[in-house]
């Protein structure tokens, strides 16, 4: 019976002895996502209207990015996973956007409509 | 993902004689093991973005063409346990990390110490959750057709809205609160599940540099749970 | 494998390798996986067949009168919701995908395959779902499940099965690709370079890509849509605050790019055997290759025109629009390329090919149709006729089934070790050429002149539309279980296969029909998988083996 053989492969990263990300790194990054908080909740005190959407998701999503870079390592990662989040990320973002876009341009119709339905009701 | 073959075909004695333990058969070295493992945690994380993001598109859009319903229905929520279930959450994936670098390093002690502490953070999450949707469910404010206030709490809101009508179908705001805090806390009780597994494999000295594959990949999933939060709190909570 | 191990008597295969339904059942044998997957598979085509075949025979009466109306409704409903969920999504990555590609990247297993294992169960778990929403009712709002007749509290239980079926089996689907994109970047053999990859496992990896992007929204949509009904949320339901397009949005996000999910391994498995049959080197494998990329990221854009009529805003129309015809460019590339590989090769007319061939017409037919479809105006007709029926059905049938069956008897001999009796196979594959397009064709003609799809009854100018296809129907029928029969007959009684029976260059004809256990015996030494210049013919029963070195070539 012949050996069972398991070559090494050909692939892209190489073999790493583990990094351990620093004490100071993570702790550091623990207390920029808790002032960044903080932020947010202030910024949402103030009365800017729709901007206030807009800079709480901003904020929001730095505080994203800070974990995935630091606490999920990626600043350390190959590029690839980076990529893999960044495709998905994009395509919610283009679903998304393009489906509010649709909803909004459509609500005249749904109004119009609606008025003609309750003046045929009446 | 990572324990010896077994089942049916055994692995042969030769391939696996003098290789670490909870080496997978079939590959050859266990640095490649943690980048396969490590790139099929990413990608299902991929997935997860794409499936909130699903939600966070319904919320996007009932936001878009109906934002009377959320200005008026964040103030049901108490923004400030929003904040304490946000830093209880930061807290935990610093735990989390931390854990990730015991592991890398051979803190036994410290590995067991940092994965409790995720695991209570995680729970302390999870009581404050339970205390606010008792207290809403308490008060009729549920989802759809179910909301229907009591005076109570209609009586804690701010007086500019108390004056003014209270919009139509305000109800889809609190489905949209449920439906989102609810897969989140799905995803939580998961993630508790994993580290209760974590810490009782560490408690037998599973983990250490030379493997630590399923402390960094929990962790991953539990950064991305964080991750959701961080959106969720001011898109639900402050505006 | 040479001459000489040719001749020997191999190992104990993976089928014998470990006895007993818990071998089978608990195995993480992807090849064992792939074969219970494809046993489930093609029990649901003949399931979703059997409905099909129903529908035809009550068409051929205007008046219907087979079975009654709300029947009809179930019957075509629970045809397209097995057929796309249960066979044609995961058909070709889960019970050839799975068997293949860690042969051809020359790995022992696939990177997870625990997994594996777990996609599977969750796959038969939602079969299981769909065929207790049968017998729990039926469900007749058509396999697209909108809103608001689906949510309608009068509709019973079978539709939150059916919504529980879709959740299950699309979760199955995303592990398969998380499964498949790390196999193919991690354990690719030593030498093996990304355009080193034979352009099925391109097509696999650009599957994966679409499985994990699109088909979390169809699980978020399926929750949505089950909580709706249940909790009355008011997402989907105008009666309660929510908007019903909103779901066809949801909906038609994952489903137009499953439609890749479906076409690309087909095309992966063309270009596997256009290349094999013609003795030739497959031509642009680059732009193949990068071609199957851009179908799945391009397909991504264009879900709206599913949607032209529905209440979709003016401006959302004109972007999938024009969106949709750039999605026909890399389809158009491969094609050439097909072509090109065959000219002036020396083409070998067995069963895959025969396949194979009649795959490049109607996959013209299919996707040319769809350009009509994709421009405004003539949608606006068109749509929710038989011209939109013939145009699935042309590449969803014509193109991803015969490409199916195609690859199901290129690998027939690597995964049961038994040749089939190819003048039958050839015959089969005629009849379900023969039969596929009496089918439909008619049925193009029977959109063009206004006939509405999913009625039980239509007008009598449409009646010898409907009766030539139900001809075609009972063709195509006869066709495919002689096929499949074929194939079936040949594991009791056909001839030891060879090793590499074709004479392709791609690792997993160096390992045995079929496989050991581990799949090889030797190290597999990688190389361009389109290169048959070292390979020659001993005879029909060794096959094809590498020259040896310093032989003449």
């Amino acid at each position: 019976m012949k050996e069972h053989v398991v070559p090494e492969p050909a692939r892209d990263p190489e073999d790493r002895t583990p990094h351990a990300v620093p004490a100071r790194v993570l702790v550091g990054t623990a207390a920029t996502l808790l002032a960044l908080t903080a932020t947010t909740v202030a910024s949402s005190r103030m009365d800017l209207g729709a901007f206030n959407v807009v800079l709480v998701l901003a904020i929001a999503g730095l505080k994203a990015s800070i974990v995935a870079l630091f606490f999920m390592h990626l600043r350390y990662e190959s590029r690839f996973q980076t990529m893999v989040l960044v495709c998905a990320v994009f395509f919610a973002v283009v679903f998304a956007g393009l489906v509010v876009f649709d909803t909004t341009q459509y609500q005249s119709g749904i109004a119009a409509q609606s008025a003609r339905t309750r003046a045929g009701a009446r | 993902m990572t324990s010896p073959s077994t089942g049916g075909e055994a692995s042969p004695a030769a391939d696996l004689a003098g290789r670490p333990p909870f080496a997978a058969g079939h590959f050859p070295t266990m640095g490649l093991q943690l980048d396969a493992s490590k790139l099929g945690l990413w990608l299902f994380l991929a997935s997860e973005v794409l499936f909130f993001g699903g939600l966070l598109t319904a919320y996007a859009v009932y936001r878009a063409n109906h934002p009377d319903l959320f200005r008026y229905g964040h103030y049901f929520l108490d923004w400030r346990l929003g904040a304490l279930n946000t830093t209880v959450l930061i807290g935990s994936s610093l735990s989390a990390a931390w854990s990730v670098r015991c592991a890398q390093l051979g803190r036994r002690r410290g590995l067991v110490v940092t994965l409790l502490v995720t695991l209570a953070l995680a729970s302390v999450f999870m009581a404050v959750k339970y205390g606010e949707y008792s207290h809403k469910l308490h008060h009729g404010v549920g989802w759809g057709l179910a909301y229907r206030p009591s005076r109570e709490i209609l009586a804690a809101l701010p007086a500019a809205l108390r004056a003014a009508p209270a919009p139509e179908h305000a109800g889809t705001f609190f489905s949209l609160y449920f439906l989102l805090t609810g897969l989140h806390g799905i995803h939580v009780l998961v993630g508790m599940g994993l580290y209760a597994w974590l810490l009782r494999r560490a408690g037998r000295g599973d983990f250490g540099p030379g493997y630590y594959v399923p402390v960094d990949v929990v962790a991953l999933y539990w950064h991305l749970v964080d991750i959701i939060w961080i959106f969720l709190f001011p898109l639900l909570y402050l505006v | 494998m040479t001459t000489a191990e040719a001749r020997q008597p191999q190992g104990e295969s993976y089928l014998e390798h470990g006895r007993g339904p818990r071998s089978w059942l608990l195995t993480l044998d992807h090849k064992r996986i792939g074969v219970m997957y494809l046993v489930v598979i093609m029990a649901s085509l003949l399931l979703g067949g059997a409905f099909a075949l129903v529908l035809r025979l009550h068409l051929w009466n205007p008046e219907g009168g087979l079975v009654s109306s709300d029947t009809y409704n179930k019957l075509f409903t629970l045809h397209g919701a097995i057929m796309v969920f249960l066979f044609i999504i995961p058909g070709i990555p889960s019970a050839m995908g799975n068997f293949v590609l860690p042969l051809q990247i020359g790995a022992q297993d696939v990177a997870f395959p625990r997994v594996n294992l777990l996609s599977f169960y969750l796959y038969v778990a939602g079969a299981v779902f769909f065929v207790a929403a049968l017998v729990a009712g039926g469900v007749d709002t058509g396999w697209t499940l909108y809103p608001p007749y689906s949510l309608e509290d009068a509709r019973g239980l079978g539709i939150l099965l059916a919504l529980s079926a879709v959740f299950l089996v699309g979760f199955s689907s995303i592990l398969t690709g998380i499964n498949f994109i790390t196999s193919i970047h991690t354990l690719r053999a030593p030498g093996m370079g990304w355009f080193d990859l034979p352009l099925f496992l391109w097509a696999l990896y650009a599957t994966g890509v679409i499985q994990i992007i699109a088909t979390p929204v169809i699980g978020i949509t399926a929750a949505l849509g089950f909580f709706e009904r249940v909790f009355h949320l008011g997402i989907f339901m105008p009666q309660y605050g929510g908007d019903p397009v909103l779901f066809q949005h949801f909906f038609w996000f994952y489903s137009h790019p499953a439609v890749y999910i479906m076409i690309l391994p087909a095309m992966g498995i063309v270009s596997e055997v256009v290349s094999v049959f013609s003795r030739k080197p497959i031509f642009g494998y680059r732009f193949i290759a990068m071609s199957s990329i851009a179908i799945a990221g391009i397909g991504f854009l264009v879900w709206g025109h599913h949607m032209f009529v529905a209440g979709q805003s003016k401006w959302a129309n004109v972007i999938f629009s024009l969106l949709t015809f750039l999605v026909a460019i890399p389809s158009a590339i491969k094609t050439f390329n097909w072509l090109a590989t065959m000219y002036k090769g020396a083409i070998v007319l067995k069963t895959p090919m025969i396949y194979v061939l009649g795959f490049f017409g109607v996959f013209g037919v299919g996707g040319l149709s769809g350009l009509f479809l994709g421009s405004l105006a003539t949608d606006v007709p068109l749509h929710d006729t038989y011209f939109v029926v013939a145009h699935f059905h042309f590449v969803m049938v014509g193109a991803v089934l015969i490409a199916f069956l195609a690859g199901l008897h290129y690998w027939w001999p690597k995964m049961t070790g038994r040749m089939y009796r190819e003048p039958l196979a050839q015959v089969s594959a005629a009849l379900v050429f023969l039969g596929f397009n009496v089918t439909f064709i008619p049925l193009f003609f029977a959109g063009v002149a206004g006939l509405p799809r999913r009625y039980a009854t239509y007008a009598a100018v449409f009646q010898v539309h409907n009766r030539i296809s139900t001809v075609g129907a009972v063709v195509l029928t006869l066709g495919l279980c002689l096929a499949l029969g074929g194939l079936a007959e040949s594991l009791l009684h056909g001839r030891r296969a060879p090793a590499n029976p074709w004479g392709a260059a791609s690792l997993e004809w160096t390992a045995a029909s079929p496989p050991v256990a581990h799949n090889f015996t030797s190290a597999p030494r990688a190389g361009y998988p389109y290169d048959f210049s070292a390979l020659r013919l001993v005879s029909e029963e060794l096959g094809y083996v590498p020259i040896e070195d310093g032989a003449p070539r």
